[in-house]
């Protein structure tokens, strides 16, 4: 059964209560105590690409404490304590093991930062199915489709959120006519799929597709090696990239044969966060972050962030610890979260994907937000990006 | 002879001038104060005034000008007549709104980084005292019978009810999210509050801190998550509520009787700040991103003029 097929009166009962409870607050109740599990594996350090930019070993982890510290400000005033236990797998660790003894016995929030098989694993087992797992790490469709699990909530947008984003971008633009290259990586291929399928469905042309196959070095052929690759038979506005690890995409810009600009996974890229992003409030969150972290906020932090936030929210709202109710309020029209972003945040009942903006940024500017102005949706413009109701291959079997 | 005309219309002019009421804009983008003659539709001026000027006050005497400068982390007086800097408050760091007491010798500033509000003694401009609130500290006032200092929490999501002679609070009342502005009615029975994310106006009793009304908003072309109120006025007489409508562009009117929206009316880009004029015949709009304000004739409820001001207008006050 699907959420969207409950009947209404559950969003219905969900305002009720959440009017009967919100009520004020002169003293401190007794206190009510909300757990939450964060989970990740340690990951092996990819060789550096640049110099410029660190590798980051804690992406996710600050995201997920700044959102507690805020859920136990509001907690200090409704009597509500939350709690963040982290669970970094080591490399040669399980991570089966540590979910069915540490945390599914003790928890029932559990935000995952981790890739989209050992995720499914997770959220396939019988001690997981009473459990909410938000999903912070990955950006993968297949998961918000065919493999979508009903106790899996996406924070991330999915490539096709992003791809859409990119899309409506160069509509406005009429930057009609894409040359795609393409890595030789599985994400690099996911990457590319989205792009195709944005393309489609706002009318834009892929006029010329190379798979990327050169030297990683830039300290090689480059030069040369871009400018040939960059050769195409039928002219083009914008030369766009699927990369996802960063191994080439840089090296292209102003290497090309022809002037034209790059987006995709470089150049302008498509992302839930960005540090150049200042709009509508996230100028404090962005000192917050750093005042706390020492370095910028990841899309990988402001996912966690967000679980944090969602899981408080409902707590705090409807007064209770329960899951049940928790997951009933996540899903109802109450629901509205704020990611910084200009537009409330709330799930999609039909993927378990959290709908929001989408940022256009170039590495020091933020080019522009999505959804465009001008791309219009009967219920919320938010669902002109990725998979919407009529599109979704999401059936909750499991 | 010329010249002597030429005087003359200047002198007719200036004191014409002086007796319509003067409106002054912060502008955020471009450091600076518009001065605005609202009534002949026109900028006077534009006087620099510091980094990021943000909230705005006037003085109860009408003599001064309070103007949050939120990058040189200071609250500026001024002059309202000569735009000299008379001097600084110890604003706390980053501030972008603040409220003064009726008599204007307390003046509170929500420091939305470190979740406090600073209180600040104008005459000694000391700081009294810092208040520990929620998350995001933003819309601040203080009820006309200077009973109750409220500060909103925009992450928190809640209402501090803080009591202005102990500066404690004493009181917490959850609202629906991202809450941005509250305004007191005259008679300090109801505090109105209103939400950026849900897109909702809520009226709070001040005796029971409870919401009595929550109030939605439905403009005709433009989806519910471009509804984001955010400043929000009612008149003497608890007849209407004004409500910027922030992304959506427009000001809808509420009776405060009814709680009904009687009218939506269409200003400029991301209304954001409102004021009255002093005799609240007219109401004056902050328009973000079209860099203009607009006027609205209460008695016609119709939207006159919009005057160009500068980059990102931000605060608007009014001096008789």
């Amino acid at each position: 059964m699907r959420l969207a097929t409950v009947p209404y009166s559950i969003p219905a009962l969900i305002l009720l209560l959440t009017q009967c409870v919100n009520l004020s607050f002169t003293q401190a109740a007794p206190k009510q105590t909300i757990n939450i599990a964060y989970l990740t594996q340690e990951q092996v350090i990819p060789a550096p690409l640049s110099n410029l930019d660190p590798f980051v070993k804690d992406k996710g982890v600050i995201g997920a404490e700044l959102g507690i510290d805020d859920d136990n400000t509001t907690g200090e005033f409704t009597g509500q304590q939350f709690n963040l236990k982290k669970f970094i797998v080591p490399l040669d660790g399980n991570v089966v093991d540590t979910f069915t003894k540490e945390i599914s016995p003790h928890f029932q929030y559990v935000v995952v930062n981790l890739p989209a098989q050992p995720l499914n694993q997770l959220a396939d087992l019988p001690a997981a199915k009473p459990l909410l797992l938000f999903d912070v790490g990955t950006r993968d469709d297949a998961l918000r489709n065919e493999e979508c699990r009903r106790n899996v909530l996406h924070i991330l947008p999915s490539r096709a959120m992003r791809a859409d984003a990119l899309a409506q971008y160069m509509m406005k633009k009429r930057w009609t006519q894409w040359f795609l290259v393409v890595g030789s990586n599985p994400e690099d291929r996911l990457y590319a799929e989205a792009i195709k399928r944005a393309a489609k469905r706002f009318g834009m042309k892929i006029v010329a597709e190379k798979a990327w196959e050169h030297t990683y070095d830039a300290r090689r052929t480059v030069q040369s090696d871009v400018a040939v690759f960059t050769q195409t038979e039928d002219p083009y506005d914008v030369l766009v990239v699927a990369d996802e690890q960063g191994q080439f995409g840089e090296y292209l810009d102003y290497r090309t044969w022809i002037p034209r600009p790059v987006m995709g996974t470089q150049g302008l890229i498509a992302t839930p966060w960005h540090k150049t992003h200042e709009q509508w409030g996230a100028v404090q969150i962005q000192h917050r972050f750093l005042e706390k972290a020492g370095r910028w906020m990841e899309e990988e932090d402001y996912g966690a962030y967000l679980a944090v936030r969602a899981v408080g929210e409902a707590a705090t709202r409807t007064q209770s610890h329960e899951s049940r109710s928790l997951k009933d309020y996540l899903f109802s029209d109450a629901f509205a979260l704020n990611g910084y972003t200009g537009t409330p945040l709330s799930f999609r009942s039909w993927d378990n994907q959290l709908r929001q903006p989408v940022l256009l940024a170039a590495p020091r500017s933020l080019v522009a937000v999505a959804p465009i102005d001008g791309f219009l949706h009967p219920k919320t413009e938010l669902d002109t990006l990725g998979y919407d109701q009529p599109e979704s291959h999401c059936h909750w079997d499991k | 002879m010329k010249q002597k005309a030429l005087k003359c219309f200047l002198m007719l002019a200036l004191t014409a001038s002086a007796q319509a009421e003067t409106v002054f804009v912060t502008l955020e983008k471009d450091n600076a104060l518009a001065v605005v003659d609202p009534i002949a539709g026109k900028l006077i001026k534009t006087v620099p005034i510091g980094q990021r000027p943000r909230g705005i006050f006037v003085s109860p005497d009408n003599k001064f000008l309070y103007i949050a400068t939120s990058d040189e982390n200071t609250i500026k007086i001024i002059d309202a007549t000569t735009f000299k800097e008379l001097g600084k408050l110890p604003s706390g760091k980053d501030p972008e709104t603040f409220a003064l007491n009726p008599a204007g010798d307390r003046l509170y500033v929500s420091n939305e980084d470190d979740s406090l509000v600073t209180v600040i003694d104008v005459a000694k401009k000391k700081v009294l005292k810092q208040i520990k609130v929620g998350v995001e500290p933003e819309g601040i006032t203080v009820s006309p019978d200077n009973k109750w200092l409220i500060s909103v929490s925009e992450t928190t999501n809640m209402v501090h009810w803080i009591n202005t002679k102990t500066n404690t609070i004493e009181a917490n009342t959850l609202v629906d999210p991202r809450p941005r502005a509250a305004s007191f009615t005259a008679d300090s029975q109801q505090l109105w509050v209103t939400s950026e994310m849900a897109g909702t106006l809520m009226i709070l009793d001040s005796q029971t801190k409870q919401i009595i009304k929550t109030i939605g908003f439905e403009v005709q072309g433009v989806t519910r998550d471009k509804i984001q109120p955010v400043g929000v006025v009612i008149d003497k007489e608890r007849n209407r509520a004004y409500v910027a409508l922030g992304p959506a562009n427009r000001v809808a009117v509420v009776n405060a009787k009814t709680f009904e929206v009687e009218k939506i009316l269409l200003v400029g880009q991301r209304v954001w700040n409102l004021a009255f004029s002093p005799d609240q015949k007219r109401l004056y709009t902050t328009n973000g991103t079209s860099n203009d304000i607009s006027l609205i004739d209460l008695d016609t409820q119709t939207v006159t003029k919009s005057v160009g001001v500068g980059t990102y207008p931000w605060g608007v006050a009014v001096k008789p």
